[in-house]
């Protein structure tokens, strides 16, 4: 165990909640639409997170409450049931519907799993219809991933097949590089949850070995470990290292040689470093400052502290679950502090205090940041990005040092003369 | 319950975050749950704000909610007071915190603070953006004057000084207000004119408290501005103006209005020609080409409204369709439609107003962000004259909407999306040429002319397929398909659609070439 010290903070919090996700997630299975049930707020916030006025129909929507569902004078199931047959009149290419409780349906208590039950009894199959809660009051940014996930898992089959199912969203051409290692390691039977379409779930069983892609699935795997599925324990895929140990970790479980895997993997691991080295140049000895948000935040110190060589100054995380992060913190610097929770005034303090030179944040905050004088980076961009992997590792570190090049370049140093 | 893909508007509460960040010295206190901070990148990202809004959301979560929440506001109010140091504090709640009911504002008023509490009440659920922050300002300037009312005052003629006003309504993320402000007060300068308080953009409450002090009130945005005006001039008989300077006849109107409100004499100079370039430009022999230009408008109340009337008085535009999304401006820009013998549109679904500008088939689009999206996927040009506020409505340059040089702004943005008149000429007269390439011109919107066509193939392939006797439809003829090729593509959708129609009322089972000069004749008699 590392001499990582644990903090817990309260307070104003400045996060995305979980409907954010959908901005991925729906990319991801393009056969699916994501229906909130919420305010005119849900809405306007997706739409300001997504930039959705690049889609001509964007295959997610929000059925806005009225005052006249509060007032209890229209059922609110029976008017969010129209809302729904009206929809998939629209858009006949649906094929799963998730209904996402948000803060107003959670609050007065809108059944969706039972207006989900419903529907699924009248469609008779045409579209399956599930429910998850993307609600503020419970989730965080890629929390919704979760929720959307876990909502899946009852439709997944039953398998006795040996298999390893690599679980999280990723990037299409990062995700067919994973699979295409792994097959070579002899993995042959490998897939993906969440599947490129909704109606393609992978089969579970006792014999699937889940090895997790993003540290935000609490959850879905604990719903994949209670279907009989094993959870192999590493790291997350970020970085040489952390996704070295990942791939290995999934090797040992299938009992591969590991002199095979070494064959594989050093050349790979080779030449990421190389890579990886002028971005270390730039990164090394820079003091960083990661405010929470999407939950990558400690794999993101790992590796830029580890591998990249810069100073951790704080890791802030929205919520800390100890079990999926033990072998990352594990991993950590000694006497780095991470931060569980929010009090946003008091740690914009502490990175005034510690004038770091790059600061990881969501962005409401990054530009106010810039103006006095700090470099940042969104850490939204984690989650669009494709960052994952051995190969992505200089990628993923150029993300941090663009910014501190960038400033260089509009803020070159003047010569002193000695 | 509504079906919602996008919104003009965002919620009440995000109107009264934009007049707590235009001012200064006054914090919000937000009663909301953690989802609601994404509102801050309203402001840093699209207006590049280098400091945050002075907003404190409380942040209540789920397990909160069985616990004393009440509690955990007034922890919240205690703490942004001590840091923020406020000269007033604005309390409120967003959608969610309505439902539970803890009345932040009552809490508020019970703490014991010795600045003044404004506490907000904006129905989430049934109102929206604008009329939050306008029913956010009425609250700040009433609070902050009702101990100020009754009070005596002299006019400017009486005290022997220069006139001076107060400029109400320009707030981050209306569209180009930060540079309005800059031209109306040049505008104003020139005419012996002072300014009294701008606000709510840039004003702390102090100034508001020095709002009295003006002869007159001068209303830039009614969306926001209108129901406090109302309120000062009853409560404190300052007169207001209801004419906004957008566009060159509407800059003279309001230069006359105020004058005459004032008890000033109109200046010749208000009525010369050369106050604005717009009006040479448009009388210029290169402008002949605009005459009778199909535009269709669509934005909030105030800019739709302008841009109506500058379209069709200035710049010899035909209107073809008129809208907004904005319900609280209805009432104005119904009769203003049906002046130009339209129906006007008023609506917040995006997908209405792109069926209507497919439906009349304009060559120009004045709308928002979301039309000029539309609009690309039309291949029609588009110029953005409206909030919702995207990180281009925020230009680096100066690049204001009202007064002269606003004018002069409006005749570039407006002009520069469609063809010069010799270009125009030149396509006209070369068109045929093997050298030329139809929906060659690429900076008609990425589609060149191609995409009207197809969306109006489409839209007609449909209509087809409703009509209940598909044997009747007319069938193109070769000569005809080709003659319709000449047709420029801009107006082609239309003039298919046009000559079907008259096909099927003649009779005709085959469209020809004569059948398309018939229709022509039919249609322009």
């Amino acid at each position: 165990m590392s001499g990582a010290t644990l903090l817990k903070e309260s307070g104003p919090r400045e996060v995305f909640c979980g409907l954010t996700s959908i901005v991925w997630l729906h990319r991801r299975m393009p056969d699916a639409f994501f229906l909130v049930v919420g305010s005119r707020t849900c809405a306007h916030l997706i739409q300001s997170a997504a930039g959705v006025m690049i889609f001509a129909e964007p295959r997610f929507g929000t059925a806005i409450l009225e005052e006249r569902d509060l007032a209890g004078l229209a059922d609110a199931h029976q008017e969010l049931n129209r809302v729904v047959k009206n929809l998939l009149a629209r858009r006949p290419e649906i094929k799963t519907l998730f209904l996402v409780g948000s803060c107003p349906s959670e609050v007065i208590k809108i059944d969706l799993s039972r207006v989900a039950e419903n529907l699924n009894i009248e469609l008779k199959g045409q579209v399956t219809v599930l429910n998850y809660s993307g609600s503020g009051i419970e989730t965080t940014f890629t929390q919704g991933e979760d929720g959307a996930l876990k909502a899946l898992i009852p439709l997944m089959p039953k398998s006795g097949q040996k298999k390893l199912l690599l679980v999280g969203t990723l990037a299409n051409a990062v995700e067919d590089r994973l699979i295409s290692i792994f097959n070579r390691l002899g993995i042959g039977n490998v897939e993906s949850f969440p599947p490129r379409q909704s109606t393609e779930l992978p089969s579970i069983g006792p014999e699937t070995k889940v090895l997790l892609t993003q540290p935000y699935l609490t959850d879905t795997a604990r719903e994949l470990k209670n279907k009989g599925a094993e959870i192999i324990e590493a790291p997350f895929p970020l970085g040489v290292t952390g996704s070295t140990l990942w791939i290995q970790a999934a090797a040992n479980s299938f009992g591969i040689e590991k002199s095979l895997v070494d064959s594989i993997l050093n050349p790979l691991i080779a030449r990421a470093k190389q890579a990886l080295a002028p971005h270390v140049e730039k990164l090394s000895g820079k003091k960083l400052f990661l405010l929470p948000e999407s939950q990558l935040e400690i794999p993101l110190a790992r590796f830029l502290s580890n591998e990249c060589g810069m100073e951790i100054v704080e890791i802030g995380t929205p919520y800390l679950n100890r079990d999926l992060m033990k072998a990352e913190i594990d991993l950590l610097p000694p006497d780095c502090r991470i931060v569980e929770g929010q009090h946003v005034e008091k740690q914009l303090d502490r990175v005034r205090d510690s004038s770091p030179d790059l600061v990881v944040c969501g962005m409401g905050l990054a530009n106010p940041l810039e103006a006095e004088g700090i470099s940042t980076k969104w850490s939204i961009e984690m989650v669009f990005s494709p960052i994952h992997g051995i190969d992505q590792a200089s990628d993923l570190a150029e993300l941090f040092s663009r910014p501190l090049r960038r400033h260089d370049i509009l803020n070159p140093k003047t010569l002193t003369s000695n | 319950m509504e079906l919602t893909l996008w919104t003009y508007e965002g919620p009440p509460h995000i109107g009264a975050m934009r007049i707590a960040t235009s001012m200064k010295k006054l914090h919000y206190v937000l009663h909301a749950p953690q989802g609601d901070t994404y509102a801050d990148l309203l402001f840093t990202m699209i207006e590049r704000r280098g400091s945050r809004p002075p907003v404190t959301y409380t942040t209540f979560q789920a397990r909160d909610l069985g616990g004393d929440t009440a509690e955990l506001v007034k922890g919240h109010i205690k703490e942004a007071v001590d840091r923020f140091n406020p000269e007033a504090l604005l309390v409120g709640e967003s959608c969610t915190a309505e439902l539970i009911q803890d009345q932040p504002g009552s809490l508020a008023k019970g703490m014991g603070f010795d600045i003044p509490i404004v506490s907000l009440e904006l129905p989430a659920y049934s109102k929206k953006e604008n009329w939050g922050g306008s029913e956010t300002f009425y609250q700040i300037v009433r609070n902050l004057l009702k101990d100020h009312l009754g009070e005596s005052k002299q006019t400017w003629q009486e005290e022997k000084r220069r006139p001076r006003v107060n400029l109400l309504g320009p707030t981050l993320l209306g569209f180009r207000c930060r540079d309005d402000i800059l031209e109306i007060q040049k505008l104003l300068g020139q005419h012996g004119i002072d300014v009294n308080v701008v606000a709510p953009l840039g004003a702390s409450p102090a100034d508001i408290i020095r709002i009295p002090d003006a002869d007159v009130n001068v209303c830039l945005y009614p969306e926001i501005a209108e129901s406090t005006c109302i309120w000062l001039e009853r409560n404190l008989n300052i007169p207001f103006t209801t004419i906004v300077p957008l566009g060159v006849g509407a800059t003279k109107d309001f230069l006359r209005e105020l004058h005459e409100v004032l008890g000033m004499e109109i200046p010749k100079s208000v009525n010369e020609s050369n106050n604005s370039k717009l009006t040479w430009y448009s009388n210029s022999v290169d402008s002949n080409y605009l005459t009778g230009k199909r535009v269709f408008i669509f934005g909030d109340g105030t800019h739709a409204l302008a841009a109506a009337r500058i379209a069709s008085e200035e710049l010899g535009f035909k209107v073809v369709g008129l809208g907004t999304y904005s319900r609280e401006m209805a009432r104005k820009v119904r009769p203003a439609a049906k002046a130009l013998g339209l129906e006007a549109l008023i609506t917040n679904d995006y997908l209405e107003v792109e069926e209507a500008i497919k439906e009349t088939s304009p060559e120009l689009v004045l709308g928002t962000q979301m039309e000029r999206h539309s609009a690309k996927r039309l291949g029609i040009p588009c110029a953005v004259i409206s909030t919702p506020m995207h990180v281009q409505d925020v230009p680096a340059r100066y690049s204001p909407q009202m007064g002269w040089e606003g004018a002069n702004v409006i005749f570039d943005d407006w002009v520069h999306p469609l063809m010069m008149g010799l270009e125009e000429h030149l396509i006209g007269m070369f068109k045929h040429d093997f050298e030329f390439v139809d929906g060659h011109q690429s900076h008609l919107g990425h589609l060149g002319g191609k995409g009207t066509e197809n969306i109006n193939q489409k839209v007609k392939s449909t209509i087809s397929n409703d009509s209940i006797n598909r044997s009747e439809d007319p069938i193109w003829t070769l000569e005809g398909e080709r003659e319709l090729s000449k047709i420029p593509f801009f107006v082609r959708g239309k003039v298919r659609r046009n000559t079907e129609n008259y096909a099927r009322q003649a009779g005709c089972r085959e469209i020809n070439e004569e059948t398309l000069y018939d229709a022509k004749a039919h249609y322009k008699a």
